[in-house]
């Protein structure tokens, strides 16, 4: 049967209850996992920044004030939900719950463990594994769009929608620059499934480093500009100008009160952990790690198969997130003109070029070149890539020759 | 299974294509339209053409219609519409290419398909899945088949996005505003004269004729 989850030898055969019931477990741990992630992420963000800044941050509630987010929570949660007389009623309620499901579902492709025995069926740590795999990533980060657009655009009021209108041509320009870097990592791999990139990636021996080539190909270019472009993604600082305090008031959020406010900001920082997790599967190598066979215990143990991926896994993606707390605690918000200078005229052209020679590169060695070989490979494809570029740069009109233009 | 999800979706893509009709604001169209295009990407998924649905979500629902919203909230026009009709003999003709395109539809459902899915007379699967070579799953079989029978269409449809976006960045930029330095106060200035194009405009009016042409 071919299906669409059939990697997962959980869904390989006849459903039955018990499949089912182990499904839809998985289900509520992943999103109870997303929920607690987030709130712990916010103390974490706030910690570090006020240590940055030299300062305490939050403290009163719980030890070193960890109950914060939860207790802020509770307190939105409570609050009287205000609507704008203005504001398009069905559409700005819809909007919060549009923010936050992509930002859940997106992690569903997301492999957090290895292979698993739960009640005697053999599973995958991760929710699913289609083939299509990071194409559903991309399909999310288009559909998560519509919350921040519809809500700033149903408020009726003008600072919203500016904010909303940046956001869209914010989300829609990285998003391209976002999707060549993960074709560099695609050609490498060969696939889509998010398991067999984890898998591609994973540790075998020192001597893979060399001869598998990965880390030059994906490690460095496509890399960055993938967390550069998560990030513009997310509305993460500094690229947070869909919500500019000192232009916009709130940004799109300005009119929401209460839990839905709380829901917007819920789904983004969601949203940049799913991202975090994603960077570390297609980059990082998701869950593989060295196991604990060197100590003595046996690789079918309960500490090799479920603890240890898990834990490298957390272990990378907290590493990306105290990453993205740095960013924000140190780098200003970029100017609207700065952001689609840099999307359009930087990062598109760097990836893409980037995407080209790495498939220059995979073809050379499917055909049997050797180091060598590889290096002059690399280095023509990079001189072809510069005069492609060079030629492109010389079609570009100057600023006296488009000022005649007109 | 396959059934129950069928007639759900089924629902709500006709529910969907209905609120595109009878909604009196565009931006309450838009979304229904998506409702509609989800749920046809989910009939894409019960037919095994896997690529198709992610393309289906990420094309259409995630770049056009936003791209839409994104022109009805700039141009401002997401006022109730009157319901007089600018253009005689608009809807006869609608009411006559509507019949079209049920008797179209309803003869093509009884071919056969390239992808290898069953059609709605149940007639077996055809095509690649047949060739004796090993088929790969979904993504590798539409790749195959676009790099090698379809290459030449496939450049020439790239060539004519590319065509259609230079010529929308030429347009836009003849109407004499300045492009540089938009600024960040651009799109207040947008809503106030509708139809001058400057700043980010060139690349939205390049990705919306894109998607329509």
């Amino acid at each position: 049967m071919i299906s669409a989850f059939a990697s997962d030898p959980l869904l390989i055969g006849d459903l039955d209850l018990t499949i089912v019931v182990i499904v839809i477990v998985k289900t509520i741990v992943v999103f109870a996992l997303l929920m607690v992630a987030v709130m712990f992420y916010i103390w974490f963000m706030r910690k570090v920044i006020a240590d940055m800044q030299n300062r305490i941050g939050p403290q009163r509630a719980g030890p070193f004030g960890i109950l914060q987010t939860l207790a802020d929570g509770i307190k939105l949660f409570f609050k009287e939900q205000s609507e704008p007389a203005t504001a398009d009623k069905p559409v700005f309620r819809l909007a919060p719950y549009l923010a936050i499901l992509p930002a859940f579902l997106a992690f569903a492709i997301v492999p957090i463990g290895g292979v698993v025995s739960i009640a005697g069926h053999r599973t995958l740590l991760q929710l699913a594994d289609p083939p299509i795999g990071v194409l559903f990533l991309l399909a999310m980060s288009g559909i998560g769009l519509y919350g921040v657009m519809l809500a700033g655009w149903a408020s009726g009021s003008k600072y919203p929608l500016l904010g909303s209108v940046r956001a869209s041509a914010q989300l829609l320009s990285y998003e391209a620059a976002m999707g060549l870097a993960i074709v560099a990592v695609l050609i490498q791999s060969g696939s889509l499934s998010t398991r067999e990139i984890v898998n591609g990636q994973a540790w075998d021996g020192i001597g893979s480093i060399v001869s598998q080539w990965n880390w030059a190909q994906v490690a460095f270019v496509p890399f960055v500009i993938f967390l550069i472009a998560a990030m513009a993604e997310t509305n993460h600082p500094p690229f947070d100008l869909v919500e500019a305090e000192q232009e916009l008031v709130g940004g799109f959020h300005t009119e929401y009160t209460g839990i839905r406010f709380a829901i917007f900001f819920l789904a983004e920082f969601m949203n940049l952990i799913t991202m975090c997790a994603i960077a570390v599967t297609l980059f990082l190598g998701g869950p593989s790690g060295p196991s604990l066979t060197g100590l003595g215990i046996a690789g079918d143990n309960w500490l090799n198969t479920w603890v240890m991926p898990i834990v490298w896994f957390m272990v990378k993606v907290l590493v990306l997130l105290y990453a993205t707390v740095w960013v924000r605690a140190s780098l200003p918000r970029l100017r609207y003109d700065q952001l689609m200078n840099f999307g359009w005229k930087v990062l598109i052209e760097v990836a893409f070029v980037w995407a080209m020679i790495t498939a220059v590169l995979v073809i050379a060695r499917e055909d049997g070149a050797g180091t060598v070989d590889m290096l002059i490979t690399a280095a023509a494809a990079l001189v072809g890539a510069a005069i492609i570029l060079g030629i492109l740069y010389l079609c570009i009109p100057k600023r006296e020759e488009i000022e005649e233009i007109k | 299974m396959t059934a129950v999800l069928f007639f759900l979706f089924a629902a709500a893509a006709l529910a969907g294509a209905l609120g595109v009709v009878l909604s009196r604001n565009p931006v309450h169209s838009a979304l229904w339209l998506v409702l509609t295009l989800l749920s046809v990407a989910v009939f894409f998924l019960l037919q095994s053409a896997q690529l198709v649905a992610a393309v289906q979500v990420i094309v259409y629902a995630g770049a056009i219609v936003v791209l839409f919203l994104f022109v009805i909230m700039l141009l401002g026009v997401d006022r109730e519409e009157t319901l007089s009709d600018p253009i005689k003999l608009q809807r006869p003709a609608a009411i006559v290419l509507g019949v079209l395109m049920l008797g179209e539809v309803l003869v093509l459902a009884g071919h056969e398909w390239a992808t290898g899915a069953q059609t709605a007379h149940g007639v077996p699967i055809h095509g690649l899945m047949d060739t004796g070579t090993d088929p790969g799953n979904n993504i590798e079989r539409v790749a195959r088949v676009l790099f090698t029978d379809f290459l030449w269409p496939f450049q020439l449809t790239a060539a004519l996005l590319v065509v259609a976006v230079i010529g929308a960045i030429v347009l836009a930029r003849r109407s004499g505003e300045r492009p540089e330095d938009p600024g960040p106060g651009i799109p207040a200035a947008e809503r106030a004269r509708p139809g001058s194009g400057s700043g980010e405009r060139p690349e939205a009016d390049a990705e919306t004729s894109e998607g329509t042409s």
